[in-house]
């Protein structure tokens, strides 16, 4: 290990009820206080090589499987680049059938990640014996409401399932638009599913209100906490949240903002190599370098609800705007806190339920132009953004005279908030470990630094 | 009460969000399963809980699932464990039983992937590759492989993912004392419900850059084949099962878009690059005008030496 001064170093893996493969490190001195902790990420696949020399209409079939978990926001962000690429523009029917997928994917999304992956701490308490601290052990503490949540999850995966064909890596959304149009049957089942959604959201959000996050609000004010910038997506005519089309809003630590179109991209953001990980760590580039110093962080920014919720300038739908107005009465703007990405989760549920009510609701959903046509292969650039439950995903795309990829770039969600979970590792290590003495417990309660990310 | 250890090597969650989509079935069969391992559920870690082992483990347990194929150091030190640990081992998605997509990346060397994602991507200052010599960070390997390759697999699901049906038969099978459980050798044509002419003479292959031709209002069985329309689809080389035992039409057909190959060969012998010719043949189709031959067709099995970087 090349880390000076180190006595001791705790090694923990893997990170656990996270969607990845990570494991961090803590490095104690002699005296068992902490110099220093990473996380690290291990794997590499290298999508941006090997979708070189594909067809790029086949390419979001293929980077859909950066992710089982947001499959849908990888296929959309590669389509909308495909779509840059190939010079096509989506008719508005087309584009509202991807949005209103984008919508339905983020629903069982969020309800997997607050009660199966976030809940155990929170319900059973972050030193509870590892053991029960999962979600079996809520369906034990909780039975009624974990059969409701294990539906409700269900019942919305298998609702886009039917409609779409297949949920997990789909296939739905192609050059132009969608493959097949939404008849007045579908509109109907889909919306009995996003009401019934609809109201197990703001359930959600008052039973986390109430029973959940007020025992936890000292745990909330200490641990992960430093300040960052943060990069999310916003409605370029008012600044409300979004999540499907919109541009990129890159906000600094104090408040104050940037804002640009996806193909600006690298104007705003350079990534850096570390040797002891096999994720790279973006920053904002008008800082000029990046630095892990959790006491004066430089050039980090974070994304994920909690970044998109800190960078609008509200709301695009009326009960998530509710909310939010609860939560930056008692939070501010920019919150820094770490596990505050839990309840700006569910803000944005209550807003994904919301709008996806609304675009059922726009008769515009139900039209025959689903698919551009008259579409060929050519020599292009695309970028295409999206942003997926854990931030901002950034496809890149060159394509030759056949339309075949030259080149491909790729800057993904985890990549985003790499800087930022490692000081909160960091943060949290130094407040929670002091003369050697931890437990698994306290790492527990590091690892909910990560946790919080869903990285 | 039956043990299970899950664990998931080079992949992306699919599989273990498709073990979740048993949905409310899954509540039922809790009771009688224990999960003593499974990272994204549970928090048992595997250098002890407060990181105080030297070695890796995991705790035994009678049935074990791995998910992703081996592309690192790790993925193989924690599959050599899975096998040691379990009684019986599942290699649940196509990752793990022939490479799945991420076996694409056989047809490049790691040194020119890491070449471009360390130093040529526009947006990377250039850096040095990940070093698993002065750090904790597993040791990539050359190529991705199957779980097969490096140990003995009691049971294959493929499936990209693999239909929730399988798993839960699997399970309830498991549960009953049996371990003979395996995806029946059909092809999806053999399950596709769409209609099927047989004329030949069909000319060049379309890339799905325009709609075929089907009513919406109408059900799947009402549309044409999509190979006869002209499309690429893998279907006459590719596993059936992506619809379970739900007895509908493959799932990509019913999106009305091709399939491409995600359930992996039909049998394990199988070589779909070869097959397909052949089948193309058949309806009349030129296959040396096709593009990107291998990208299709060994898009979900490039493990075994499948793919392998050409020239």
């Amino acid at each position: 290990m090349v880390q000076p001064n180190v006595a001791k170093t705790i090694h923990v893996a893997p990170v656990s009820r996270i969607e990845g493969h990570a494991g961090f490190e803590i490095y104690l001195d002699d005296n068992g206080n902490v110099t220093d902790a990473r996380l690290m990420i291990l794997a590499l696949r290298g999508f941006e090589k090997f979708v070189v020399g594909r067809p790029v209409e086949e390419v979001p079939r293929i980077v859909n499987r950066i992710c089982g978990i947001c499959p849908w926001h990888h296929h959309l962000a590669a389509n909308k680049a495909v779509d840059g690429c190939l010079g096509v523009t989506v008719p508005p029917t087309g584009k509202k059938l991807r949005e209103f997928c984008q919508m339905l994917a983020f629903i069982p999304d969020k309800i997997l990640h607050f009660y199966f992956l976030a809940a155990p701490d929170f319900v059973l308490g972050p030193d509870a014996d590892y053991a029960v601290r999962n979600v079996v052990g809520v369906v034990g503490a909780a039975p009624e409401l974990a059969k409701q949540v294990v539906h409700m999850r269900y019942k919305t995966q298998m609702a886009l399932e039917k409609f779409a064909g297949k949920v997990i890596h789909p296939i739905a959304a192609v050059t132009g638009g969608f493959s097949h149009p939404m008849s007045e049957d579908d509109r109907k089942e889909l919306m009995a599913v996003i009401q019934e959604a609809k109201e197990f959201a703001l359930f959600t959000i008052k039973f986390a209100k109430e029973n959940v996050f007020p025992k936890y609000l000292d745990a909330v004010k200490t641990v992960g906490v430093f300040p960052s910038g943060y990069l999310g997506t916003v409605r370029p005519d008012d600044g409300a949240l979004e999540l499907y089309d919109g541009e990129l809003r890159m906000m600094d630590m104090d408040g104050k903002y940037e804002q640009f179109k996806a193909d600006q991209y690298m104007d705003y953001i350079a990534e850096h190599v570390e040797p002891w990980s096999y994720c790279k760590f973006p920053y904002m580039k008008k800082a000029g370098k990046l630095s892990l110093d959790e006491t004066n962080p430089v050039g980090v920014y974070r994304v994920n609800c909690l970044a998109r919720i800190n960078v609008c300038d509200k709301m695009a739908t009326p009960l998530a705007q509710q909310e939010l107005e609860e939560f930056r009465s008692m939070f501010g703007r920019p919150a820094h806190l770490t596990l505050l990405y839990h309840w700006a989760r569910l803000i944005e549920l209550v807003q994904c339920c919301e709008r996806a009510e609304e675009l059922l609701n726009d008769p515009e959903i139900l039209g025959p132009e689903f698919r551009a046509k008259g579409i060929e292969p050519r020599a292009g650039e695309g970028v295409g953004c999206v942003e997926a439950p854990r931030g901002t995903l950034t496809h890149h795309y060159k394509t030759d005279d056949n339309g075949m990829v030259t080149m491909a770039n790729l800057i993904v969600a985890t990549g985003h908030n790499n800087a930022g979970m490692n000081l909160a590792v960091k943060q949290a290590a130094k407040a929670l470990i002091k003369d050697g003495k931890y437990d698994q417990g306290i790492l527990n309660t590091v690892e909910m630094t990560i946790r919080a990310y869903d990285p | 009460m039956v043990k299970i250890a899950e664990e998931w090597l080079n992949s992306c969650a699919g599989c273990e969000i498709a073990i979740l989509n048993i949905g409310d079935v899954l509540v039922d069969l809790l009771p009688s399963l224990e999960f003593v391992h499974i990272p994204v559920l549970i928090d048992h870690k595997y250098y002890g809980q407060v990181g105080e082992r030297k070695n890796l483990d995991i705790p035994e347990a009678v049935v074990g699932i791995v998910s992703g194929g081996v592309r690192n150091s790790e993925h193989l030190e924690v599959l050599e464990k899975m096998r040691e640990r379990c009684q019986i081992l599942i290699a649940l998605g196509t990752c793990a039983t022939n490479g799945g997509i991420p076996a694409l990346g056989n047809m490049d060397t790691l040194e020119d992937i890491q070449e471009f994602l360390f130093r040529g991507s526009p947006s990377t200052e250039p850096g040095p590759n990940p070093d698993h010599e002065n750090y904790h960070v597993p040791k990539c390997f050359d190529r991705v492989s199957a779980l097969d390759e490096h140990v003995k697999v009691d049971i294959s699901l493929p499936g990209c993912p693999p239909h929730p049906d399988w798993i839960t038969a699997a399970v309830l099978a498991l549960l009953d004392g049996k371990t003979d459980i395996k995806l029946p050798e059909r092809s999806v044509c053999d399950t596709c419900p769409t209609i099927r002419e047989r004329k030949k003479g069909l000319g060049d292959l379309k890339r799905v850059l325009t709609t075929p031709e089907f009513d919406y209002s109408k059900p799947v069985n009402e549309m044409r084949c999509l190979l006869e329309q002209g499309f690429m689809c893998l279907g006459p080389v590719t596993r059936a099962g992506c619809s379970g035992m739900t007895g509908a039409a493959p799932r990509c057909i019913a999106t009305r878009m091709p399939c491409r190959g995600c359930y992996g060969p039909i049998s394990k012998d199988s070589l779909p690059i070869m097959d397909y010719i052949g089948a193309l043949a058949s309806v009349g189709y030129d296959t040396t005008r096709m593009p990107d031959r291998r990208g299709y067709l060994s898009r979900f099995n490039g493990a075994h030496g499948v793919l392998k970087k050409l020239g």
